[in-house]
C-alpha cells in the first residue's frame, strides 16, 4: 500500500499593534511580569472588552494578501475552557463568522509551485504565560506554575490552512512563505523564537490518490521552521509505520520533542472539549463594508510572491530572484534604483546579494547604513562591462564606495584600479612586447597555446597590472595571427 | 416532564467541587427549571443569528493607543499568593 | 429629627445655607446607624471617606463650584460597583475582602458630580435573586415590615432609600433587580435604556441585560440622578454614542393625549388583588387625565421568563468562570490548578450561584444549545417584535412591577421557580433592552407597598417619566415605612 500524507497547517501570528486586541495596555517582549496589564486584560471583575480598530485592519490585510474573502459583517465568540493562563477562563475568539475565509497562499518547492488553500483567518486574543517551576521545567514534573499576564489580551490572528499540503518540505516552505507575508504586511514581526508566531501541525496518511481524509493527529512544539519540517517528516513516517504493521492511527495531539526527534502522545482528556461557543455579549457586531475592505486592499504592499515574479521579468533566474525578494527593503531600492538607470539586472542583483551583504555582515551594519545608490551600483556594473575595470578590482571599487571613498569612477581613479583599455595604446603595448619576445611568438605559431598566457602576463608586468587583460588577449591573438 | 442532566458532567465542565449529595439535589432542582424553561421551544420561529444590540450599535472599536497599566503592587496585593512579580498556582493539569 | 430630603429638596437646602452636605451625610449616617440592625441594608460604611468626601463638597460649594444635582447628597452603591480600595463583595464569600483597583465608571462620574458615597448595599449573590435572601452575609429586610423581604438584587439599596440612610442609591437590574426592589420598599426604580449606562467596573451576572439605574424617593429625582451616571462609555463597547435624550423634559408636561397599553399578559392567576385593584385605580385615573388607554397582547411575555432563566444563567456561567482563587478572592485547597478552582468555586458559590452556573452551562453544552440557549434567543427576539408592534399603537405600556407585595422572610428560597416568579413583569423589558420604572402608587391592607411599572422604547426616557411623574402625582404616596419612626 502506497500512502500519501495530508498535511493542515495552523498558524498564530501576533500582531504588531501598539495597544492590545480589547484594551490599551503596551503590547511588547520582555517587560517585567504583569506589568502591562489591566482590569480587563487580567479579568477583574466588571472589567470589560473594547476592540481595537488596528487590529481588525491588519487582519484584514493579511486576509486580502492571502486572497480572502472578508466576511461583510463578523462577530466574536466566547470559548468557554479552564485554565491558569486564561484570566477569564474564556477566550474572546470567533467560531462560525470568522472575518476571513476561502483564500490560498502560492508556495514554491524545488522550483514547483503549488496553490495551499486557506480555510480562514479569525481574531482571538492571546493568553498570558505559565512558567513551570520544578524539577526540570517540564510539565509533569513541575511544583508549581508561575503566571504572568502581560502577554495576555496581545491580538492573534489565527490562520488555518486547507488539508492540501503534501509533504514535509511543502509544510515548512508554506510555513516560510505565511511568515514572509505577514512581515512584508508590517503587521507582525513573526519572530518564532519569541513566540510571535506559532504553528501546530494537523498530519494524517490516505491512500495514494484516495481523496478521503485520513484519522489527523495534531503535533505541536515545533519551535522553528527546521523543527515543523523535521515533526512532519517523522509524524507521517509514523503514522505509515504504524498502519503498514496493521495499526490505527489514534485522533490525538502529539506534542514533538526537537532533541529526541520523535512525537510523544499528550494525555488526551476524556472526549474532545466543549467550548460552548455563544456571541460575546459585551462586543457589538464588526461591519467591514466594502469601502473599508477596499482603503485596505489600496494600503497592501507588494507581496513577495509578486516580487519574485516581476525580479523574474527583469531577468533573473529563480533562485537569484527569491533571494534578492528575500533581502531587505533598503538593498531592494538599490538594486531597483540601478536597473531603472540602465544596469544589467543580472550582475546588479548578484552584486547586492553577494558583495554588498558580505560587507554589511563583516561590519554587522544594518542595510539602512549603506552609502550606495542605485546611480553607483549602475555606474560600477557599467565600468565592469565596458572593460574599464576588472571584476576583480570592482570588489576594490565597491568597498571604497561603501567606505565613503565617493563615486566609482572617483574611487577606482583614487586607487589606481582603472584598466588600460584604450585600443591604441595597447596595440602598441602588444606590439612591443611581441617584438621583445620572438621565441614566445615561434612557440604560438608552433602550436604551444600556453605561451598566450605568459604574454598576456607580460604586458601586464607592463602596465603595473592595469591593462585589460582581456582586451590584451585579444590583441595578442590578432596581432599573432597577423 | 422534569428534564433529565448528567449532573456530574456539567459540575466538571464548571469546575465546581461539589459533593454527590449537593449533585443530586441540584440536579432535581435544574430537571424542575429546565422543564419549565423548555417552554421555549414552543415558539415556531426562524433561525436567529445573534441578537442585535437593542439600539442597533456596531463598529465599536477603540483607537490603538496605549493607556496606563495597573499598579502592579497593587494587584498583586489581591491575590492570594504571588512571588516575585508572578502570579503563583500548583502545577496545572494538561488544559483542554 | 426632619424627614429625610429627595435631592431636589437636599439640594435647594445646600445652595440655600440651610444645611451643610457633612450634615446630610450625618443625618444619613445616623438613620443608618438606627436601622442597620434591623434592615442590614449595608454591607459596608465608609464613614472616613464618606466625610471627606462631603467637607470637600461643602468646600466646593463654598468656592463656587456646583458639580450639579447630586453634589453633596449621600448615595449609597449596590455592592456589585467596583469601589476602588473600597471592600466590594457582590455579597459573595468568594469576594470576601477584595479591594478593586479601579472605579466603575459610575462611580467616577458620581464622584465628579460631588456625590458623597454613603456605603456598600446588601444585594443577592452576584445580582442573582429577587429577595436579597441570597447574601452570603445576611439577608436585607423590608423597612415597611421586617418580617418580609425588601425584594431583589437591589434590596439594600431599596431599603436604604426606603429610611433615608441615603437620599439616593444606585442599583442593577437584569431581571428587575432594581424595580422589584423598588416596588416592594415603596420607592422609585428605574432600568434604563440598555447601552446608555456604562457597565464598566459592574462585576457582570447577565452581559446582555444588566443595566445600572437609579432608586430614590420621587420620579424627578430619579431623574436627575440617571442624568449624572448615563452617558457614552469607551470603556464600554455596547455604551450607546449617539443623542441622549432629556428625562426632565416631560416631568410637568401631563399625560394628555397620550395613549397607555395595559399589557394583557401581566394580569390574572398569581397577582394579589390588591396589586390588580391598584394597577386598575390607577389606569382609570391617567384616562380620566386625557389619556387613551388600550390593552395590549404581547403573547410572547408567556415565555419571557422561559427564555430569560436560560440566557442569563448561560451569560453568568461564563462571567463567573473568572473566580478561580488565582488572581483574587477566596481561594481553596488544591494540589493541581484544576483542583484548586473546583475547589474554590464550591466553596465561594452560594446555591442560587451554584444552580444558575450549573444551569448556563448546561444550556450552552454540546447537543443542547439549540433547544434551550439558541431557542431562547428567537424567544428574545420575539419579545422585541411584540414591543416594536405595540409602541405603533401606543407611547407606553405599563403594568404592575411586580405580582405580589414583599413577601414574608423565607417563604419562597425552599422553591427556585416560586422565587423567579417574582420577576415575571419585569424580565421583558431586560430581555427588549428597553427602559423602565416602578412608581409607588399606594399600600396594601397590610401596609405593604405596591409598584406601578411604565414601560416605554428604546431611549424613550422622556415619555417614560412624563408618565411617571403624573402617576406620582395622582398617587399622592407617602414614604413612611414601619422603621421611620425609628429612623426618626
Amino acid at each position: 500500500m502506497r500512502w500519501e500524507p495530508v498535511i493542515g497547517i495552523e498558524v498564530h501570528v501576533e500582531l504588531l499593534t501598539d495597544s492590545k486586541m480589547f484594551c490599551g495596555c503596551a503590547v511588547g517582549f520582555g517587560a517585567e511580569p504583569n506589568t502591562n496589564v489591566c482590569p480587563t486584560c487580567l479579568g477583574l471583575p466588571g472589567a470589560l472588552p473594547v476592540t481595537n480598530r488596528a487590529a481588525i485592519e491588519s487582519i484584514m490585510a493579511i486576509g486580502l494578501a492571502l486572497n480572502c474573502e472578508v466576511s461583510p459583517r463578523s462577530v466574536f465568540h466566547r470559548k468557554n475552557y479552564f485554565y491558569a493562563d486564561l484570566p477569564k477562563n474564556y477566550q474572546i475568539s470567533q467560531f462560525d463568522n470568522p472575518v476571513c475565509t476561502g483564500g490560498y497562499l502560492d508556495v514554491e518547492v524545488e522550483g514547483a509551485s503549488h496553490r495551499v488553500g486557506i480555510e480562514r483567518a479569525h481574531m482571538e486574543e492571546d493568553t498570558g504565560k505559565s512558567t513551570h517551576v520544578g524539577a526540570g521545567g517540564r510539565i509533569h514534573a513541575a511544583e508549581s506554575t508561575l503566571l504572568d499576564f502581560n502577554r495576555s489580551g496581545v491580538p492573534l490572528v489565527e490562520i488555518v490552512s486547507r488539508p492540501e499540503i503534501r509533504s514535509a518540505e511543502e509544510a515548512r516552505a508554506y510555513a516560510q512563505e505565511l511568515r514572509s507575508v505577514v512581515v512584508e504586511l508590517g503587521v507582525s514581526d513573526a519572530r518564532l523564537e519569541e513566540g510571535s508566531m506559532r504553528f501546530d501541525a494537523n498530519v494524517s496518511i490516505r491512500p495514494q490518490g484516495s481523496t478521503d481524509l485520513g484519522t489527523k493527529v495534531e503535533v505541536k512544539n515545533m519551535n522553528s521552521f527546521r523543527s515543523l519540517e523535521r515533526a512532519v517528516e517523522h509524524e507521517i513516517a509514523r503514522q505509515i509505520g504504524l498502519v503498514d504493521s496493521g495499526g490505527k492511527v489514534v485522533m490525538e495531539t502529539r506534542h514533538w520533542d526537537e532533541e529526541a526527534g520523535v512525537t510523544h502522545s499528550m494525555r488526551t482528556k476524556e472526549g474532545s472539549s466543549d467550548y460552548r461557543y455563544f456571541v460575546e455579549p459585551d462586543l457589538v457586531p464588526m461591519v467591514l463594508d466594502r469601502e473599508w475592505v477596499r482603503q485596505i486592499q489600496e494600503t497592501l504592499p507588494e507581496l513577495p510572491a509578486s516580487r519574485r515574479e516581476r525580479y523574474r521579468r527583469d531577468g533573473l533566474g529563480d533562485a537569484l530572484a527569491g533571494v534578492l525578494a528575500a533581502a531587505d527593503p533598503a538593498l531592494r531600492h538599490i538594486y531597483e534604483d540601478a536597473v531603472t538607470v540602465g544596469a544589467d539586472p543580472k550582475a546588479a542583483a548578484n552584486w547586492v546579494t553577494g558583495d554588498v551583504i558580505g560587507w554589511l555582515r563583516r561590519r554587522e551594519l544594518d542595510p539602512i547604513e549603506l552609502q550606495l545608490d542605485g546611480a553607483a551600483l549602475a555606474e560600477l556594473v557599467g565600468m565592469v562591462g565596458e572593460g574599464r575595470i576588472s571584476s576583480s578590482a570592482a570588489k576594490d571599487v565597491l568597498d571604497g564606495v561603501l567606505s565613503g571613498e565617493g563615486r566609482p569612477a572617483e574611487v577606482a581613479e583614487t586607487r589606481d584600479l582603472i584598466q588600460i583599455s584604450d585600443r591604441a595604446s595597447l596595440e602598441t603595448l602588444v606590439a612591443e612586447v611581441l617584438a621583445a619576445n620572438p621565441k614566445a611568438v615561434e612557440g604560438y605559431r608552433g602550436g604551444d597555446e600556453k605561451v598566450v598566457g605568459f604574454l598576456v602576463g607580460q604586458v601586464m608586468r607592463a602596465t603595473q597590472g592595469k591593462a585589460d587583460p582581456r582586451m590584451v588577449d585579444e590583441l595578442l591573438r590578432e596581432q599573432l595571427l597577423a | 416532564m422534569p428534564v433529565e442532566i448528567d449532573i456530574e458532567h456539567v459540575a466538571r465542565l464548571a469546575r465546581l467541587d461539589l459533593s454527590a449529595e449537593e449533585l443530586e439535589g441540584y440536579k432535581d432542582q435544574l430537571g424542575l427549571i429546565l422543564e419549565h424553561a423548555a417552554r421555549v421551544q414552543s415558539l415556531d420561529a426562524e433561525p436567529h443569528a445573534e441578537n442585535a444590540h437593542p439600539l442597533g450599535l456596531f463598529n465599536s472599536f477603540r483607537d490603538d493607543v496605549v493607556l496606563p497599566s495597573l499598579d502592579r503592587d497593587e494587584v498583586l496585593a489581591a491575590a492570594p499568593e504571588t512571588a516575585e512579580g508572578y502570579f503563583v498556582v500548583p502545577p496545572a493539569m494538561e488544559g483542554e | 429629627m426632619s424627614p429625610m430630603p429627595s435631592v431636589v429638596e437636599a439640594g435647594r437646602w445646600l445652595r440655600d445655607g440651610e444645611t451643610t452636605a457633612v450634615r446630610l451625610l450625618e443625618g444619613a449616617l445616623q438613620r443608618a446607624a438606627n436601622c442597620e440592625a434591623q434592615i442590614h441594608a449595608f454591607l459596608t460604611i465608609d464613614r472616613e471617606r464618606a466625610l471627606e468626601t462631603a467637607a470637600r463638597a461643602d468646600a466646593d460649594l463654598a468656592d463656587g463650584i456646583d458639580r450639579g444635582p447630586l453634589h453633596g447628597i449621600p448615595i449609597a452603591l449596590k455592592d456589585n460597583m467596583c469601589t476602588r480600595g473600597v471592600e466590594t463583595t457582590a455579597a459573595s464569600q468568594i469576594l470576601a475582602g477584595y479591594r478593586p483597583p479601579y472605579d466603575a465608571t459610575v462611580v467616577s462620574r458620581l464622584g465628579e458630580g460631588g456625590a458623597v458615597v454613603v456605603g456598600k448595599t446588601n444585594l443577592d449573590e452576584f445580582a442573582m435573586g429577587s429577595s436579597t435572601e441570597n447574601s452570603a452575609y445576611g439577608p436585607t429586610f423590608n423597612p415597611w415590615d421586617i418580617t418580609r423581604v425588601p425584594g431583589g438584587s437591589s434590596g439594600g439599596s431599596a431599603a436604604a432609600v426606603a429610611v433615608g440612610s441615603s437620599v439616593a442609591a444606585l442599583g442593577s437590574d437584569t431581571g428587575g433587580s432594581i424595580r422589584q426592589p423598588a416596588a416592594l420598599c415603596g420607592v422609585v426604580g428605574m432600568k434604563p435604556t440598555y447601552g446608555t449606562v456604562s457597565r464598566y467596573g459592574l462585576i457582570a451576572f447577565a452581559s446582555s441585560l444588566d443595566q445600572i439605574g437609579p432608586l430614590t424617593r420621587t420620579v424627578e429625582d430619579s431623574a436627575l440622578t440617571l442624568e449624572v451616571i448615563w452617558g457614552h462609555d469607551p470603556l464600554d463597547a455596547t455604551s450607546y454614542s449617539g443623542d441622549y435624550p432629556d428625562p426632565k423634559a416631560g416631568l410637568d408636561r401631563g399625560v394628555a393625549g397620550l395613549r397607555v397599553g395595559v399589557v394583557k399578559e401581566l394580569s390574572g392567576e398569581g397577582y394579589e388583588p390588591a396589586v390588580e385593584s391598584a394597577m386598575g385605580e390607577m389606569v382609570s385615573r391617567l384616562e380620566g387625565a386625557g389619556v387613551e388607554v388600550v390593552e395590549v397582547s404581547l403573547p410572547s411575555f408567556e415565555i419571557a421568563l422561559s427564555a430569560y432563566y436560560l440566557i442569563a444563567p448561560a451569560e453568568c456561567s461564563a462571567n463567573l468562570a473568572r473566580f478561580d482563587g488565582i488572581r483574587y478572592g477566596h481561594r481553596g485547597q488544591g494540589s493541581t490548578t484544576e483542583g484548586l478552582m473546583s475547589r474554590t468555586r464550591a466553596e465561594g458559590f452560594g446555591p442560587e450561584v451554584t444552580r444558575r452556573i450549573l444551569l448556563g452551562t448546561y444550556a450552552l453544552s454540546a447537543g443542547y444549545y439549540e433547544a434551550f440557549y439558541g431557542q431562547a434567543q428567537r424567544v428574545r427576539a420575539a419579545i422585541q417584535e411584540d414591543f416594536t408592534r405595540a409602541y405603533q399603537q401606543v407611547d407606553v405600556l405599563v403594568s404592575p412591577t411586580s405580582p405580589t407585595v414583599a413577601f414574608a422572610a423565607g417563604e419562597r428560597t425552599a422553591n427556585p421557580l416560586a422565587m423567579y416568579l417574582s420577576d415575571i413583569c419585569t424580565i421583558p423589558s431586560n430581555l427588549a433592552g428597553h427602559p423602565a420604572i416602578s412608581v409607588p402608587v399606594g399600600l396594601d391592607s397590610q401596609g405593604l407597598p405596591i409598584g406601578f411599572q411604565v414601560m416605554a422604547p428604546p431611549l424613550g426616557e422622556e415619555v417614560m417619566y412624563q408618565v411617571a411623574a403624573e402617576v406620582e402625582r395622582f398617587a399622592g404616596f407617602e414614604l413612611a415605612p414601619t422603621l421611620q419612626e425609628v429612623a426618626s
